[in-house]
């Protein structure tokens, strides 16, 4: 019950901070002209295209797609070529693997990012603007360049080629702490968390009955990221995993770097494996670009 | 007992709740970056890990002495170049672009970040197709306006351009809104004050803008920077069964590819992780340099 307008703050796009908003009434920002339009379809055509293109790929044989011209519309061999990708790598597997990884991914994520967002926005403990910092400070480590070392500790533990071993170094992410901060020191209203304290409820009671229901759309957001970039990861996975456990992402690799022959069957796989991801994101982008752009603005 | 308890964060609640965050980084960021330093020092057999064998700064020596390493190093350098300044100025102009009041203001939004939400293989394997010697679309538009077709993944500029042109791609659009957000948080009063002074459109762009952006300007550089020393999915997947060489005359091996060449196709572990350790510090400096030359520019230029 604190304020109604608060989930909007995530899905309307761009809020940089609830209480200011100072484009809404500006006056200055001008009205695209036609030549703004046409670059903008421009650029979308140049967007889209590439995943256009693979859906054609998909539906044609090889010799189609290396005709002259190029073909421009989908053909009837999707099927047929999606069986052909089938005879390489296990692409159900990979998706059912990539599910399950990038979906414990994104709630851990979360769930971890919350908790550590909320103490870092609303609780008062020493060293927490230094704590705070080294997070900020982590988002410029690249973990992929800790890989040796993960590699030879996942060998030990006998967990190459187990789910487990991409899901763990992945649980978390200082960019989701920065981003649950930010939004729960503006949203969460510490007359809430007080009266929670004053009637005797522990600060774990006041998280899961407060903090947790504000908390819901930045989560979402944040889940929604998460397990995008968790579903495109691609460094790790096809380390620390085999084409006899894949994920999307090993397959591809697998694919590719093969000796498939046929474009039009690497295109199945990735058209497979690519496309639903696309058009759950295409539903929910705008939430999704709302959560980019909310957790670009760092004051 | 009851007063400490309506003051926030008293007694160890509070490092409870980031403790998860900090372990499993520590355990699976930290930890290993840090360890990689070590592990540089040995020789480690990628089919037998657990036997290191000391040998000091050998692989250092090896790795400088290696004419691999500074083609990667140059070509990291090179693609670092061409994939970033020309996008992060194209994004600038997007941003600029979507500022304006616009009908289907989210559909365009959406738009340029579909890219985004395509993974690096997928977009590699599109885009080897489409840079394709013989049937490769981009072949064929280029031969519609009479020039002869290129062997795009042969040549070294050509190749780096392709693989370039993947990275912009896929980053352009979410770096054109990181921008967005930026330019929607400068206050109105100073484009209206920038107005009674005079200034047109492009001055107001240039004077007022690009000025208010500087934060996040250097932000993404600095991402980006960080980025392009890491590339690695583009190059593997474009060179098809040659992409852990980086190309048949390693015409496109950066330095992410060579550390997993030499790991897991060579099987030398310790020599990978001198090649990540020294990508490292390569990031730490590039950091420092570029952070120090960006505030020196702009506080002369201010």
């Amino acid at each position: 019950m604190t304020g109604p307008d608060r989930p909007q703050d995530v899905r309307g796009a761009g809020t940089a901070s609830p209480r200011r908003r100072p484009w809404r009434s500006r006056p200055r920002r001008g009205r695209a002209g036609p030549l703004t339009y046409l670059v903008l379809i421009g650029l979308t055509v140049v967007s889209v295209f590439p995943l256009y293109w693979t859906l054609i790929a998909a539906t044609r044989s090889n010799a189609e797609i290396n005709s002259v011209p190029p073909p421009m519309v989908p053909g009837p061999n999707l099927l047929k070529n999606i069986d052909l990708a089938y005879d390489e790598i296990d692409l159900t597997k990979a998706i059912v693997n990539s599910l399950i990884v990038s979906g414990t991914i994104a709630v851990g994520t979360v769930m971890f990012c919350t908790l550590a967002g909320f103490a870092f926005a609303k609780l008062r403990f020493r060293f927490r603007s230094v704590l705070f910092g080294l997070t900020i400070g982590t988002m410029m480590i690249p973990p992929s360049l800790g890989a040796i070392p993960l590699y030879m500790m996942m060998v030990e533990l006998g967990w190459i080629d187990h789910l487990q071993a991409v899901v763990l170094p992945t649980l978390v992410s200082a960019f989701g702490v920065f981003f649950m901060r930010q939004y729960l020191v503006e949203a969460l209203p510490n007359e809430l968390l007080e009266a929670g304290w004053v009637d005797g409820a522990s600060t774990f009671r006041v998280f899961r009955s407060v903090v947790l229901p504000i908390a819901r759309p930045a989560m979402a957001v944040l889940g929604m990221l998460v397990f995008l970039q968790a579903w495109n990861d691609f460094f790790w996975p096809i380390l620390a995993l085999t084409a006899n456990n894949p994920t999307v992402q090993v397959a591809l690799n697998n694919l590719g770097q093969g000796y498939v022959p046929d474009r039009s069957v690497i295109m199945a796989g990735t058209f497979l494996t690519t496309v639903p991801v696309i058009a759950v994101f295409a539903l929910l982008g705008r939430q999704i670009v709302g959560g980019i752009m909310q957790g670009a603005v760092k004051g | 007992m009851f007063k400490a308890r309506r003051r926030p964060g008293q007694g160890s609640a509070p490092y409870l709740f980031i403790a998860p965050f900090f372990l499993v980084f520590a355990a699976f960021g930290l930890f290993p970056i840090l360890y990689t330093a070590w592990v540089s020092l040995h020789e480690v057999d990628l089919q037998n890990p657990d036997e290191a064998r000391w040998i000091g700064l050998e692989n250092y020596r090896h790795l400088f002495r290696s004419e691999f390493f500074w083609k990667a190093l140059e070509n990291t350098f090179t693609i670092g170049v061409i994939s970033t300044v020309p996008q992060l100025c194209m994004a600038l102009g997007i941003a600029h672009l979507l500022n304006y009041r616009l009908r289907g203001r989210t559909f365009f939004r959406v738009a340029m970040l579909m890219p985004y939400a395509t993974s690096v293989a997928a977009a590699t394997l599109v885009f080897a197709g489409l840079f394709g010697r013989d049937f490769g679309m981009i072949n064929w538009l280029l031969g519609q306006v009479g020039i002869d077709p290129v062997d795009w993944e042969s040549g070294r500029w050509t190749s780096q351009i392709a693989i370039s042109t993947i990275i912009t791609w896929r980053w352009v659009g979410y770096n054109a809104l990181i921008y967005l957000a930026g330019m929607q948080s400068i206050p109105a009063d100073l484009y209206e004050s920038a107005a009674i002074d005079g200034a047109g459109r492009w001055q107001q762009f240039r004077y007022v803008t690009i000025p208010s952006l500087r934060p996040t300007i250097l932000f993404t550089i600095v991402v980006s920077t960080i980025g392009a020393i890491q590339v690695f999915g583009e190059p593997l997947l474009f060179g098809g069964v040659s992409g852990h060489l980086g190309g048949a005359s390693r015409q496109y091996q950066t330095l992410g590819v060579l550390l997993y060449d030499e790991g897991w196709f060579n099987y030398k572990l310790g020599y990978a992780a001198a090649v990540a350790w020294t990508m490292f510090l390569i990031i730490v400096a590039a950091v420092v340099i570029n952070t120090t030359l960006a505030r020196r520019r702009w506080r002369n230029g201010a």
